[in-house]
């Protein structure tokens, strides 16, 4: 909280489960203990130090928090508390807000994820994973074929989206909070 | 009989059938009762939280303001769901601007959240409501002599709940006991399966699952014992196939959930444990314990 001033420390310490940042004591088990840190240009332990040297740009153009599959080994671990799971999906949504291109096909894939939400109050299998591949890689989706086909013969695909009430409520809920005044 | 609110998730209207209708199936007999919430919507989930947080908290919160209605404890059997909805009962204590936004947002729909409600895991509600001795005793078709590897995955047991080992769970494993079987060494039991990110880093996850299936074949399971996650199931079971064709291996381990093995163990017929539904057929494994081969051979060997 330098001078007050809205340092990217800041931007990222009031999202929700993010406030501790400051309390991180760059031990480090967050990056040994994380299940993907093979694939991370800068694992957590990292990302954490450069968020709090103000490296916006480095942080959000770069791939590596897009790898958290939310396994939360490093939650579990941290003698500090700090959450670095909230963290890195803290980052991500920064960086889908303020219109940032890492490159990594997981910000395509959390906006279907999101859109199926939102325009079916459930999330709608099939249609979430086709509005994916049709965003990113069309020919992707027939290395998925053998899978989708099994799951189909197996009645566990429906094709159609379950109509569900709740849908418009959820919706009020979600406009309401953005109007409501996000932080 | 005991009364619970029940949170099934998306996934398990889709690819989490298999698991959701053995847990309807065992449900009676184990003396519970699923009171699934009316008109539920998503719980939120983690990509949600990549996309906005606030966002995501207030999806959350409306399963939780129609749970609470209910006064009853709320169960959910994804464990995706589970962490979701613990969090964010547990931010909107502790974030009290979070906790206004909620509110704010869900007033305007009529709704609101008090913070009452008690989020249960299935898995934990069975091993503690229901209890060991008293699934063994309801055991008709003992599954002597099966080997199994217990999966329990991340999100039952991670962030830390403080009830199950957070990283070397035991649970599934005293259940399988329970229901008569022989649990395996499984060092990676609470490893992550990379479900969350299967879609669009598919390569990275299949290599996760890859671990998962050889630990479990190398220390000489015959078939995997998942946990009720839709999730966690679906990657070990439909995506072995996948799997096979990345490493050029031939895994053909059956996954059942920890659900489906209850109610072959409790006698349930092949329909009612949803054995059609598996891609890995786990039907030659079992063909023994349905005709009653495997008890006598056991009778026998043991007189
Ligand atoms: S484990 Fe916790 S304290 Fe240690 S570096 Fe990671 S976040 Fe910081
Ligand atoms: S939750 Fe994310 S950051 Fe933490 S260990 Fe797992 S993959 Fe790594
Ligand atoms: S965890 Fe996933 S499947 Fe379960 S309700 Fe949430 S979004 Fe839907
Ligand atoms: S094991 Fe996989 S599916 Fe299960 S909770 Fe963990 S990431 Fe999700």
């Amino acid at each position: 909280m330098i001078n007050g001033k809205t340092t990217f420390l800041n931007e990222v310490a009031s999202i929700p489960a993010c406030d501790k940042i400051n309390e991180c004591v760059q031990c480090g088990v967050c990056s040994g203990s994380c299940t993907t840190a093979e694939h991370w240009e800068y694992p957590p332990r990292k990302i954490i130090a450069m968020v709090r040297s103000g490296m916006k740009d480095e942080v959000l153009n770069s791939n590596s928090i897009w790898y958290c599959v939310s396994c939360y080994l490093c939650t579990a671990r941290c003698p500090r508390n700090i959450k670095p799971a909230n963290i890195m999906h803290a980052l991500e949504a920064i960086a889908l807000k303020e219109g940032y291109k890492p490159p990594t096909k997981t910000t395509t894939m959390y906006r279907s994820f999101a859109n199926s939400i939102e325009k079916n109050g459930r999330i709608y299998e099939f249609g979430f994973m086709l509005d994916y591949f049709l965003k990113t890689n069309p020919f992707a989706a027939l290395k998925m074929l053998p899978l989708a086909v099994n799951l189909l013969k197996h009645k566990r695909m429906p094709l159609l989206p379950k109509s569900v009430k709740g849908k418009d409520q959820l919706n009020k809920i979600f406009h309401n909070i953005t109007t409501g005044g996000s932080r | 009989m005991k009364y619970y609110a029940y949170y099934p998730g998306c996934s398990m209207e889709a690819t989490g059938a298999p698991v959701e209708k053995a847990i309807h199936a065992i449900a009676k007999p184990l003396d519970i009762e699923l009171m699934e919430l009316e008109d539920w919507t998503c719980c939120g989930s983690s990509p949600f939280s990549g996309v906005d947080k606030v966002k995501a908290m207030a999806i959350t919160a409306r399963v939780l303001a129609q749970a609470e209605k209910t006064g009853l404890d709320l169960v959910t059997p994804c464990s995706s769901c589970y962490t979701i909805l613990r969090e964010a009962n547990e931010l909107m204590k502790e974030d009290h601007k979070l906790a206004w936004q909620v509110h704010e947002a869900l007033v305007s729909v009529g709704l609101s959240y008090n913070g009452t409600v008690n989020i249960r895991h299935i898995v934990e509600v069975i091993y503690n409501d229901v209890g060991l001795e008293a699934l063994a005793a309801k055991v008709k078709r003992p599954l002597t002599g099966l080997k199994v590897a217990c999966y329990h995955g991340c999100q039952q047991v991670r962030p830390d709940y403080g009830f199950d080992d957070s990283e070397l769970p035991n649970w599934l494993d005293n259940m399988a006991k329970s229901l008569g079987a022989e649990p395996v060494n499984f060092p990676l039991k609470a490893r992550c399966c990379g479900s969350s990110l299967v879609i669009s880093e598919t390569g990275m996850a299949i290599d996760l699952i890859h671990k998962l299936l050889q630990n479990a074949q190398d220390n000489g399971a015959q078939c995997i014992v998942s946990t009720t996650c839709p999730l966690c199931h679906t990657a070990l079971d439909a995506y072995q196939s996948q799997v096979n064709s990345q490493f050029k291996t031939k895994y053909n381990l059956p996954v059942l959930a920890i659900s489906q093995f209850i109610a072959i163990a409790l006698g349930l017929d092949e329909k009612a444990a949803a054995l059609d539904y598996n891609v890995v057929s786990a039907k030659k494994l079992l063909a023994p314990y349905f005709s009653g081969k495997a008890s006598l051979a056991k009778a026998e060997s043991a007189t």
